[in-house]
């Protein structure tokens, strides 16, 4: 998987209804691994859907299911931002 | 349609690997895809079995098997976990690989979820490297319909070159023709079908035998299975006519995960549940005693047309027969109503919301957010909720859910707090009734208070370690089926619970007979035992015969109640039971207060395991030492907490 590139952030930067495509991530083997196989690939497009009530973890509405992740290993995502993000239909 | 007879108690473990054929020819099915699609429905649909089903991810966590036959031929289905992939990351992941790899099956029928089609794909993909013997169906075609999302079926089945089945399991649409696929794929063997997955070449398997090669020849040159992502399968196959389908879904969410919504909401749901709870097994629970009571002259003048000496006669209908109308009568409307409201909320879709919305508070804990998933399983038989915790990645944190599962009160615990409640706490008229509400509602979330505590401790002494990850599958909010869940719950559920107190209640009966009519030194080897327990008891705020009661429970916690009953009826003090109340009335004969009610609360709460939730944890964890863990927690939890109230109230009595 790609590494951090430069204009790449971290998917915990979105904010709800803000959207971008996966880039690459740094997780673990496991962790990571399983993340690709519920959905979170390279070119996905993921949008921010909502935050928990304390803040942690975040859904995120990506390939038409809504999978919550701690900002741990949203963090370890690398986004490239939708350019005009225009609200998505989770905002 | 929430927990089933089948799926609690030891029936949620394994019924391991051996495949029960009827005939030879009888096809073996292996149901197998991603979490929450729907597997354990179609299998309800084609077996008439109840496997336990609900709108999250995660509830199937080991191997069922059914038998269903259509047009004289036989199917043996298997029911497996979900997963997202061959790869396992989690003990119940573990069991779908291993059977999906064994091969031990005829054909494999791949459940896709329809609204979301591309995720799926993922594994059917990895299961046609494994073994062409392949069905896929595609599940939730209603759902889709209903949402917009048009799937051409027809061309996904030339991409993938397997049989594809549109199905609505819900109300059994597409099952005849998935029979069918299924059969004739089995029937054809390896190899027959050998096309091309991706471009749906079919070629001549001796042809490609003999060209020894794994390249398909067709004119994209792919290889089988290997080269066509899942996107690339889906490319123009599904079609989102309206892309603002999950609004509706969206405006719900805001409202039950909110900031300022969410965990009001929560608790609310779970004190409204509550009090429908109490206020709707007030009446039933009248009309059944009134029933049973009139029932009673009848019995006795029937048993002395019998014949029967009259010492017989009084101990089957003032002993049993009284006993048994009274955990009728105090159970069964409860339940009745409590299972179904349960079921409703498992079956929406809000449970995962609920681990999204705890996940923090489980993380501060370092524990994980579906403990709050393996809880709620707990609410119908920690048993099941122990094997639920099978979807807990981490060893360290699945271990944490095990051990303070029973910190959750299960089916046979729920029924004796709310039967002190109402009869302590709740009298008549509304005001009382939200009360008893509001406290069933404190003791359930003292419970959940509890657990985090107790995860809290854990990790910070027997089982150090920092809080994994947590990946959690959000689904779509669905319409309960709520006929059908009430007549399952009660059915399935209330009649096994009832079942099981007053069938273990027999035998304790016949054992307090014993221990109440045989005397050691001119006492009653009854008033021996709880005299003896009555020092360690009275600590407790309790008196012998309710710690007896407790370990005599430890078989099964609904008899619990019968036993304590049992026990001061044996004492001698029959009493006139003229409604519901006197049964408070012989509790407060023998020395109940409310505050020896709260003990009892307490204690219900938190003591030990069921016999059968230990050997559960034994099994599933295969320690010893994680299962008197798991014993010793609760039990030392439970003791301290009742001495503490104890010692509490005589302070301010004293004072």
């Amino acid at each position: 998987m790609a590494e951090k590139r430069k204009n790449n952030v971290g998917l915990n930067t979105l904010k709800p209804g803000e959207k971008g495509r996966i880039a690459g991530m740094a997780l673990g083997k496991g962790i990571g691994e399983k993340l690709q196989d519920m959905g979170f690939l390279q070119g996905s497009l993921v949008e921010c859907a909502y935050r928990s009530p304390f803040g942690d973890p975040t859904a995120y509405f990506v390939k038409g299911v809504l999978i919550a992740i701690r900002s741990e290993e949203a963090g370890n995502i690398y986004i490239e931002k939708e350019a005009g993000t225009e609200m998505g239909q989770w905002a | 349609m929430g927990l089933s007879k089948s799926s609690i108690g030891l029936g949620a473990l394994d019924e391991g690997r051996v495949l029960h054929k009827k005939r030879e020819g009888d096809i073996v099915a292996a149901l197998a895809g991603n979490p929450n699609v729907g597997k354990s429905t179609v299998f309800n649909q084609m077996t008439g079995l109840r496997q336990h089903t609900g709108n999250w991810a995660g509830k199937t966590v080991a191997n069922a098997q059914g038998y269903a036959s259509y047009e004289g031929q036989g199917y043996v289905l298997v029911d497996i976990p979900g997963c997202y992939s061959l790869d396992a990351h989690s003990a119940e992941e573990g069991v779908a690989r291993d059977f999906i790899c064994s091969g031990e099956y005829d054909v494999a029928v791949v459940v896709c979820d329809a609204l979301c089609l591309e995720r799926n794909m993922g594994l059917v993909l990895q299961i046609l490297q494994k073994t062409e013997k392949v069905v896929v169906c595609v599940n939730l075609m209603d759902e889709a319909e209903k949402k917009q999302i048009c799937i051409d079926l027809k061309k996904l089945e030339e991409r993938l070159g397997v049989p594809v089945v549109g199905t609505a399991a819900r109300d059994g649409t597409g099952l005849e023709e998935l029979y069918l696929a299924m059969k004739e794929r089995a029937k054809a063997g390896e190899g027959a079908w050998h096309g091309c997955v991706g471009c749906g070449y079919r070629s001549d398997a001796a042809a490609d035998a003999q060209r020894g090669a794994d390249k398909c020849i067709c004119k994209y040159g792919c290889r089988h299975g290997g080269e066509w992502t899942a996107e690339e399968i889906c490319r123009g196959i599904v079609e989102y006519k309206d892309k603002e389908y999950a609004a509706a879904d969206r405006r719900k969410d805001k409202f039950f995960t909110g900031k300022i919504t969410g965990i009001p909401v929560m608790v609310l749901l779970l004190f409204f549940i509550f009090w429908l709870t109490i206020v709707g097994a007030n009446y039933p629970s009248g009309l059944l005693h009134d029933f049973f009571l009139s029932l009673e002259d009848k019995l006795i003048y029937g048993l002395s047309c019998l014949g029967m000496p009259v010492w017989i006669r009084e101990m089957l209908v003032y002993g049993m027969f009284r006993v048994v109308a009274w955990v009728v009568s105090v159970m069964l409307p409860p339940m009745a109503i409590f299972f179904p409201l349960f079921t409703v909320l498992e079956d929406s879709g809000y449970l995962p919301r609920v681990a999204f919305n705890l996940d923090k508070c489980f993380k501060k804990c370092r524990a994980c957010g579906k403990q709050a998933l393996t809880m709620a399983m707990g609410f119908g038989c920690n048993a099941a909720g122990v094997v639920g915790c099978r979807i807990i990645d981490s060893p360290r944190e699945r271990l944490i859910a095990i051990i303070t599962n029973s910190f959750v009160p299960c089916n046979g615990r729920f029924p004796t707090l709310i039967a002190v409640i109402t009869m302590f706490f709740a009298g008549m008229g509304a005001g009382a009734s939200l009360g008893a509400a509001l406290l069933l509602t404190g003791v359930i979330l003292l419970g959940i208070g509890l657990t985090f505590f107790a995860s809290w401790f854990l990790s910070a002494t027997f089982l150090k370690g920092v809080p994994s990850s947590f990946a959690l599958e959000m689904p779509p909010y669905r319409r309960p089926q709520i006929g059908k869940v009430v007549i399952r719950s009660v059915f399935d559920r209330t009649m096994f619970v009832l079942g099981r107190a007053l069938l273990s209640a027999a035998p304790a009966g016949i054992l307090l007979w014993v221990l109440a009519n045989f005397e050691i030194e001119g006492m009653t080897m009854l008033s021996r035992l709880a005299g003896f327990l009555d020092r360690p008891a009275r600590l407790m705020g309790m008196d012998g015969v309710i710690l007896l009661a407790f370990i005599l429970g430890l078989p099964a916690n609904e008899i619990v109640v019968p036993i304590m009953l049992m026990a001061y009826l044996a004492e001698g003090s029959l009493v006139e039971v003229s409604d519901l109340h006197a049964l408070k009335q012989l509790l407060v004969n023998q020395g109940w207060t409310w505050a020896t009610a709260v003990s009892v609360m307490l204690f219900t709460l938190v003591h030990w395991p069921c016999a059968t939730t230990c050997l559960t944890i034994r099994k599933e964890t295969g320690s010893m030492k994680w299962t008197v863990i798991s014993f010793l927690v609760p039990c030392v939890s439970g003791c301290l907490l009742c001495m503490l109230f104890h010692g509490l109230v005589s302070l301010v009595i004293k004072l």
